[in-house]
């Protein structure tokens, strides 16, 4: 093979790896990242929806559960807890509420995204409703109470005994396919 | 100009013209030598700035804003604008001559590959001068500093990587073809010299790690513009995920610095030995060794984030691994020399400091990878210690050593030993002065990145800016020593510059022709 012939051949497999790195990093490294930490329980992020099993409650610990409510950069709705804490015992269901204002003159769609502190007990955190299990669409200048039920695991570690529960909310309304469609 | 490259008696314009389309291996080398010095002196200009800010307690000179700016643009500039292009300089120049090769095997993405650096920093550079200021989140750039809460010029600052990047990938696969294409008959792999087996495997992790980077900036530029939430933890991201994809990069770049000063030094220290090499396949598999742990080891630098035990010890343990191949090349340095007959040239007084330092800021590492002390270490100035004794006692001090060893190649005149010697003894005092101090400094708590300190911090601040100040000086006297050398240095024509040298690149004439190696030589 002339020399010519072979640093093609180096070129083309450098310029692969070199691309199937960079595809690496940004297709394969988050997701994996995602996959850790929700095996191992890490990051903060809550579960998807939870049913409910028969438990026993757990009257003699309680601990206190603290809402938090953010708006993306771009996120002009009014989104706060209707309540800045409550005190549950772990096991007992629980229902809370967030309330929602398009304050805008359009249609909007809307994502909440749950985080949790600490963030090595969100598998002991359990949602069996939640507004964040799908988008919430409100028309222009519509209010609405959004309904949270959540049970704390009893086998949350004693060494926790208050958790602080963070939505975010995001505008979705590009993303969605008809807005508008939805609220009817 | 049908024999040899254009000069200025050809009238400025051939001239220009010869070094913007150059596509000569020395040419191209001695650019990236020149462009990196040029890096170099920026970023120690900076340096001089954050020393004499911190010479006394309190605000003197600047804002802490521009502070900051200049804490990130130093380790950018040093680390992307003057070692990495300083060691493909060494490359371009030696690698052909080495191997017996006529030039790169690309030569006209040898071209590309230098001339878009400028641009890279030209971009970098400029964001100093826009409204809000440079960057300002130090050179590891953690999210949301560089993405939620960052000046507006980080989209600069993202492209100049990104241009830097691809720069560097194309020069690493220009050396692995190369390498692996145009070595002269006989010279098998296991026969080549030690600075050409450190590059390849350098630049095999360019190639690997490079893209990891430029995706690490183009997340963030998703993040900023586009909506995405990469490292927004209100978005369902994570911005522990950017550490461990940056510290992905960081890891490998830090051996993609270290290891081309390995080979210098292993050049060098036999020259002056006048012994062969001792190990040599021990250093090759060391190196090879090294490489390949250097991916499995980036969370030591994110000990602090909370991870579980079990991920703490078992970056801790792997981190303490990589000693291991280590000491075996200390060990074969010091065992070249042993029973040699040495003598003292300037560039084996730098190999020499160069064995000493790497090897004192190698066990602070130790001493960092500690997963339980490092919680005490961790963002101190003990690790700014730490890597300035690797990063500037190792990758610079080899630098320099190889600008002496060469220099006499390159340009056919001879350095002054005194002012040589003088150099280093001015550079080795400074560079202790200036960074043995910060470890106490670190120990007692000063924490890295801040431009005031406590009161307690203040004597050993100042000795530390005084020894900064000693170590520029040398940088300066460096460069005077090189443009000496090239205006008026004793012209020599031998061959062999040192009588202990071994290898191709001493067969030829010096100073080296613009044309080497046409013909492959024999090689035994």
């Amino acid at each position: 093979m002339s020399v010519d012939a072979s640093n093609r051949r180096v070129v083309v497999k450098s310029l692969f790896g070199a691309a199937g790195m960079f595809a690496f990093a940004i297709f394969v490294l988050p997701p994996i990242y995602d996959l850790f930490c929700e095996i191992t329980g890490l990051g903060g992020k809550t579960g998807d929806e939870y049913t409910a099993v028969d438990v026993r409650v757990d009257t003699s610990r309680e601990v206190r559960v603290r809402f938090v409510a953010s708006n993306n950069a771009s996120m002009p709705w009014v989104f706060k807890p209707t309540k800045d804490s409550v005190v549950v015992h772990p096991g007992e269901p629980t229902e809370i509420t967030y309330f929602a204002h398009n304050i805008t003159d359009e249609d909007m769609v809307s994502q909440a995204i749950p985080s949790l502190v600490p963030n090595n007990v969100a598998d002991y955190f359990h949602k069996t409703e939640c507004f964040c299990f799908e988008n919430q669409p409100l028309a222009a200048g519509d209010e609405a109470e959004l309904k949270l039920i959540f049970i704390i695991d009893p086998d949350l570690p004693e060494s926790v005994n208050s958790l602080t529960l963070s939505y975010t909310i995001f505008d979705i309304t590009d993303r969605t396919a008809d807005p508008i469609a939805q609220l009817k | 100009m049908a024999h040899g490259p254009a000069t200025l008696a050809d009238g400025w314009r051939a001239y220009i013209s010869r070094w913007v389309f150059t596509t000569n291996h020395k040419d191209i080398g001695t650019l990236y030598l020149w462009f990196s010095f040029a890096m170099f002196l920026l970023g120690g200009a900076f340096a001089m700035i954050i020393r004499a800010e911190l010479f006394q307690p309190g605000m003197q000179l600047i804002r802490p804003e521009f502070f900051n700016q200049m804490t990130t643009m130093h380790g950018l500039v040093m680390v992307f604008g003057a070692i990495m292009p300083a060691f493909v300089g060494l490359a371009n120049w030696m690698i052909p001559l080495m191997i017996g090769a006529p030039d790169m095997a690309l030569p006209r993405m040898n071209n590309l590959s230098f001339w878009i650096l400028p641009f890279a920093f030209a971009i970098l550079t400029s964001t100093l001068f826009m409204e809000g200021g440079g960057p300002n989140f130090g050179w590891t750039f953690y999210a949301p500093l560089s993405t939620t809460y960052a000046p507006d010029s980080v989209n600069f600052f993202i492209f100049a990587i990104h241009i830097m990047g691809a720069s560097s990938i194309m020069g690493s696969i220009n050396i692995i073809a190369t390498v692996m294409n145009m070595r002269a008959p006989g010279m098998t792999y296991m026969k080549m010299p030690l600075f050409v087996w450190t590059w390849v495997i350098t630049a095999f992790l360019l190639v690997a790690v490079m893209p990891v980077l430029a995706g690490a900036v183009t997340m963030m530029l998703m993040d900023i513009n586009f909506g995405t939430s990469f490292f927004d933890a209100a978005g369902g991201g994570d911005p522990v995920l950017f550490q461990h994809v940056f510290w992905f990069f960081g890891h490998p770049e830090v051996y993609i610095i270290i290891l081309p000063a390995f080979g210098v030094v292993s050049q060098i220290i036999p020259t002056f030995s006048r012994k062969p090499l001792f190990g040599y396949s021990s250093m090759v598999y060391a190196t090879a060794a090294i490489a390949f742990l250097s991916f499995v080891v980036w969370a030591h630098h994110m000990f602090t984030v909370g991870m579980p035990i079990a991920g703490e010890l078992y970056f801790m343990y792997a981190t303490m691994l990589i000693a291991v191949p280590t000491g075996v090349k200390v060990f074969n340095w010091i065992t070249t020399m042993y029973k040699g007959s040495l003598t003292f040239e300037t560039p084996m007084l730098f190999s020499i400091a160069f064995v000493i330092l790497f090897t004192f800021g190698g066990f602070t590492g130790l001493m960092l990878s500690i997963a339980a002390a490092d919680m005490q270490y961790h963002d101190t100035y003990f690790v700014v210690a730490h890597f300035h004794y690797v990063m500037v006692a190792g990758a610079v001090f080899s630098g320099t050593a190889a600008i002496y060893y060469w220099l006499p190649k390159w340009c056919g005149k001879m350095y002054n030993e005194t002012m040589g010697q003088v150099q280093f003894w001015v550079a080795f005092i400074g560079f202790n002065i200036a960074f043995m101090p910060q470890h106490f400094l670190g120990l007692a708590g000063m924490p890295r990145r801040y431009a005031d300190y406590g009161l307690q911090f203040a004597d050993w601040n100042m000795v530390s800016s005084i020894g900064a100040f000693i170590y520029g000086g040398a940088q300066l006297m460096l460069l005077y020593n090189v443009i000496m050398t090239i205006k008026f240095g004793k012209p020599t024509t031998e061959e062999k510059t040192w009588e202990g040298a071994e290898g191709l690149e001493w067969t030829v004439p010096s100073p080296a022709p613009y044309h080497t190696f046409s013909t492959p030589p024999e090689f035994k």
